[in-house]
C-alpha cells in the first residue's frame, strides 16, 4: 500500500487493472515506473502550500496488486501535514482501514461503482458485497471519530455496461451516503459524459442525497470535464476532484488522457470569481515538479500556455 | 485524485447578471452570472450552426505548408459530414500568409455540396474581388477588439480596418454577397492584456451595421472563462442581436467548452470550431488553439442539440489531415474512441 501522493497514485493505481487486462500492460508500461518515496512526499508537501484543503494522498491496497503503493507508511508519516489540510487515504477494506489508522491516517475514502460489472471486474465483488465491506470500515471509522468519504464510479457510464440509469447512480450514492459517508464523489471514469447526462445524473441524485453532501470527479477523456463541472456548479455542487498537471491517464482508451487538471479547474473557476483559496501558480510549480520527476509531459493546458499569451 | 477543491466562501461572489437561481437546490457557491439553474437546460437551442473553421484559420497556424489537392480533399470530407459552414481559404496576400497561396486552385477543385457555405477570408476590396472573381460566395471580414492587436495583426487601426470593411460589405451588398463579420480579442488580448467588453460591442455594432448576417466573437488567445464570456455576451447582445452572434473559442487554456456551453445558454447558436483542433496559439510555443470541432460535436450531441454532423466523418477528416501534417489530432473525443 503507498503513500503515494494521490496524482500519482490515481495514475499508478491503474496497475491494478493489469492483471485484469494484460493488454493494457504496454500503455501502463510509462506509468509503472517506481516515483522514489521522497518524490512523493515532495510533491504532497508542494500540493500542501498551495492552499489545497484535502489533499488524497495514498491508498492502503495490497501491494501485490499495487506495488507502487508499497511505501504508503512511509509517505503518510513522511509528508508535512498542514493543519488546514487534510489527507484522506483509500481504505478498500478493514484490512487496509485498520493499517491506514495505524500509519496515522485521519480520513479514509472508500471507492463503490454504480455498475455491476465494473465492480466485479475492478474490486472483485458485486455492489451490494462491496456495501458490507464498506459498512464495516464506516462502522470502525466512526467509533475512531474518522470521517469517511465515498466515491461512486461510472457515474455517467461504464466501459463495460454502457450507459446506466441516473436512478442506479443514485441508489449506490444513496447507500453510501446513509452509511455514513460525509461526502460523496460521482466519478465520470471514462469522461464519457457531457453537461447534458450531468445534469440528467445530478438532477437524480439529488433528490435523494443532499447537494452538499456531493462532489464531482471529472475525466477528461473526451474534453467534456471542464464543462461538465461547470455544469455541476450551476446546479449547486460546491466540491470538485481533480489531479495537479491532469495526471492519470484512462486505462479504457490508449493514448487518451483521464485526470482533469488541477489548474485547468482552479483557472476557471477564478474566471467565473469563485474562491477556492488555493494558488495557481504554486499548483503549475507542484505540476511542473512531478511532471520532471515522471519524465512526462503535463496535460493541463493552462501549465502548457503559461500565461504566454498576455 | 489529488486534491478536491471546496468553495470555501460560499458568501463571497459578484452578482453581474441579477440572473435567478432557479433550481432550488441551487447552491450560493457560484457567482449568479453563471448560476442558470435547471431551466437554463430548456432554454438551449435546438440546432446550434457549426461553422468549420480547420481548412482556413486552423491550417493558416499549422507551419506545414499543405499541398493543394490535401486541402481540397479534407473540404471535401468535411462537406460529406454535414458540416453547414466550411470556412474554405483566404484571399490575402501569399506574401504574408503562404499556406493561402493557392486559394483560387482550392476554391476552383472543392466538390461544392448543396446548402454548404464555403465563406473566405476578404482583408480588403482587392481580396473581396479575387475572391468572387475566383467563385466564391461568401466572404468574411476580420477586425479586433484591440487597437494594439489590429496594429500588429493587420497594420491598421480599428477605425482603418473598419473603414476598409465598410468597402468590403459595400461591394458585397451590391455583388448580392453575404458577408460574415469577426471579431477578435473579444475575451483578452495578447499585447493589451483585459479588453473592454464595451470595446467589443462597438466593434461588433459596427460590423453589423454595416451589412455583416452575423458576427464571430474571437476568443482569439483561449484566454476567457464562463465568467468573462458571460460579462462580453452580456453587452455586446445589446447592440447586436443575439441571433446574429457565434462565439469562436480557443482551447489555449482548456476553456473553450465551458465557454461555448455558456454561450449556448445565454442565446447563441453558432459555434466556431476546428476540426481536429487544427491551429495553434501563435502567441505560446506548444499551447493549443482552436476548439476541436469533434470534441463541441461530442458536447452538443450529449446535450440533445442537433448539429447535422456526423461525428465519425468529422473525425475521419480530422485524421486524415493529421496524417497528411504529421501531427497528432488535439481533439480529445479523437484520442479517445472510447468503445462505449
Amino acid at each position: 500500500m503507498g503513500n503515494v501522493p494521490a496524482t500519482v497514485k490515481h495514475c499508478l493505481s491503474y496497475e491494478q487493472l493489469v492483471q485484469d487486462f494484460p493488454w493494457l500492460a504496454h500503455w501502463l508500461q510509462e506509468e509503472k515506473e517506481m516515483v522514489p518515496t521522497g518524490v512523493k512526499i515532495r510533491l504532497i508537501d508542494m500540493l500542501s502550500e498551495t492552499g489545497l484543503p484535502v489533499i488524497e494522498a495514498t491508498s492502503f491496497v495490497s501491494s501485490k496488486w499495487v506495488p507502487q503503493m508499497a511505501d504508503h507508511t512511509e509517505v503518510l508519516q513522511g509528508i508535512q501535514k498542514h493543519s488546514h489540510v487534510r489527507y484522506p487515504v483509500l481504505t478498500p477494506n478493514m484490512h487496509g482501514f485498520k493499517d491506514a489508522v495505524a500509519a496515522g491516517a485521519t480520513e479514509v475514502a472508500v471507492f463503490g461503482s454504480a455498475s455491476e460489472t465494473f465492480s466485479l471486474k475492478n474490486i472483485n465483488c458485486s455492489i451490494d458485497e462491496s456495501m458490507l465491506r464498506f459498512q464495516e470500515i464506516i462502522c470502525s471509522a466512526k467509533q475512531q471519530q474518522i470521517p469517511v468519504r465515498g466515491y461512486v464510479s461510472c457515474a455517467l457510464g461504464c466501459p463495460y455496461e454502457g450507459h446506466l440509469e441516473p436512478t442506479k447512480v443514485a441508489e449506490v450514492v444513496k447507500r453510501l451516503y446513509e452509511l455514513g459517508c460525509y461526502e460523496v464523489s460521482l466519478g465520470d471514469t471514462i469522461g464519457v459524459g457531457t453537461p447534458g447526462s450531468m445534469a440528467k445524473m445530478l438532477h437524480t441524485v439529488m433528490k435523494e442525497v443532499p447537494h452538499s453532501a456531493l462532489a464531482v470527479h471529472c475525466h477528461d477523456t473526451h474534453g467534456q470535464a471542464l464543462a461538465n463541472i461547470l455544469t455541476a456548479l450551476q446546479m449547486g455542487i460546491c466540491v470538485v476532484d481533480s489531479s495537479v498537471a491532469g495526471l492519470g491517464g484512462c486505462p479504457y482508451a490508449h493514448g487518451a488522457s483521464g485526470n482533469v487538471s488541477t489548474e485547468d479547474v482552479l483557472y476557471m473557476l477564478h474566471g467565473i470569481g469563485v474562491r477556492t483559496g488555493v494558488d495557481l501558480s504554486k499548483v503549475i510549480l507542484a505540476g511542473d515538479f512531478i511532471c520532471e520527476a515522471l519524465n512526462r509531459k503535463t496535460n493541463s493546458k493552462v501549465a502548457q500556455a503559461r500565461g504566454e499569451c498576455w | 485524485m489529488a486534491a478536491v477543491i471546496r468553495f470555501v466562501h460560499r458568501s463571497t461572489f459578484s452578482c453581474r447578471m441579477g440572473h435567478q437561481c432557479l433550481s432550488s437546490s441551487c447552491s450560493a457557491a457560484v457567482p449568479k452570472s453563471v448560476q442558470v439553474g435547471s431551466s437554463a437546460w430548456k432554454a438551449l437551442p435546438e440546432r446550434v450552426k457549426i461553422v468549420e473553421v480547420g481548412p482556413r484559420d486552423g491550417l493558416q497556424n499549422e507551419k506545414t505548408v499543405v499541398p493543394t489537392e490535401v486541402k481540397i480533399h479534407l473540404i471535401d470530407m468535411l462537406s460529406e459530414a454535414g458540416l453547414p459552414v466550411i470556412e474554405a481559404t483566404s484571399f490575402v496576400s501569399p506574401k504574408w500568409v503562404p499556406q493561402m497561396a493557392d486559394q483560387v486552385e482550392v476554391m476552383k477543385g472543392i466538390r461544392r455540396r448543396p446548402g454548404v457555405a464555403y465563406p473566405v477570408l476578404t482583408p480588403n476590396l482587392k481580396g473581396f474581388q479575387e475572391a468572387v472573381k475566383a467563385g466564391a460566395a461568401e466572404v468574411a471580414i476580420f477586425g479586433a477588439a484591440s487597437e494594439l492587436f489590429s496594429k500588429k495583426n493587420i497594420n491598421c487601426s480599428v477605425e482603418e480596418s473598419l473603414q476598409r470593411f465598410e468597402e468590403v460589405t459595400k461591394a458585397a451588398k451590391e455583388a448580392g454577397v453575404p458577408v460574415r463579420g469577426y471579431v477578435s480579442c473579444v475575451l483578452g488580448c495578447p499585447y493589451e492584456g483585459k479588453v473592454s467588453p464595451d470595446k467589443v460591442a462597438q466593434v461588433a455594432k459596427r460590423l453589423y451595421s454595416m451589412g455583416c448576417y452575423e458576427i464571430s466573437l474571437g476568443d482569439t488567445t483561449g484566454v476567457g472563462t464562463p465568467g468573462g464570456m458571460t460579462e462580453m455576451l452580456e453587452v455586446v447582445s445589446r447592440e447586436v442581436p443575439v441571433t446574429a452572434l457565434a462565439v469562436h473559442c480557443h482551447d489555449t487554456y482548456g476553456q473553450a467548452l465551458a465557454n461555448i456551453l455558456i454561450a449556448l445558454q445565454m442565446g447563441v447558436s453558432v459555434v466556431d470550431s476546428s476540426v481536429a483542433g487544427l491551429g495553434g496559439c501563435p502567441y505560446a510555443q506548444g499551447a493549443s488553439g482552436n476548439v476541436a470541432t469533434e470534441d463541441v460535436v461530442y458536447m452538443l450531441h450529449g446535450l440533445g442539440i442537433q448539429t447535422g454532423v456526423d461525428l465519425t466523418k468529422v473525425m475521419d477528416a480530422g485524421a486524415f489531415i493529421c496524417r497528411s501534417l504529421n501531427r497528432k489530432t488535439s481533439s480529445k473525443v479523437a484520442q479517445a474512441s472510447c468503445k462505449l
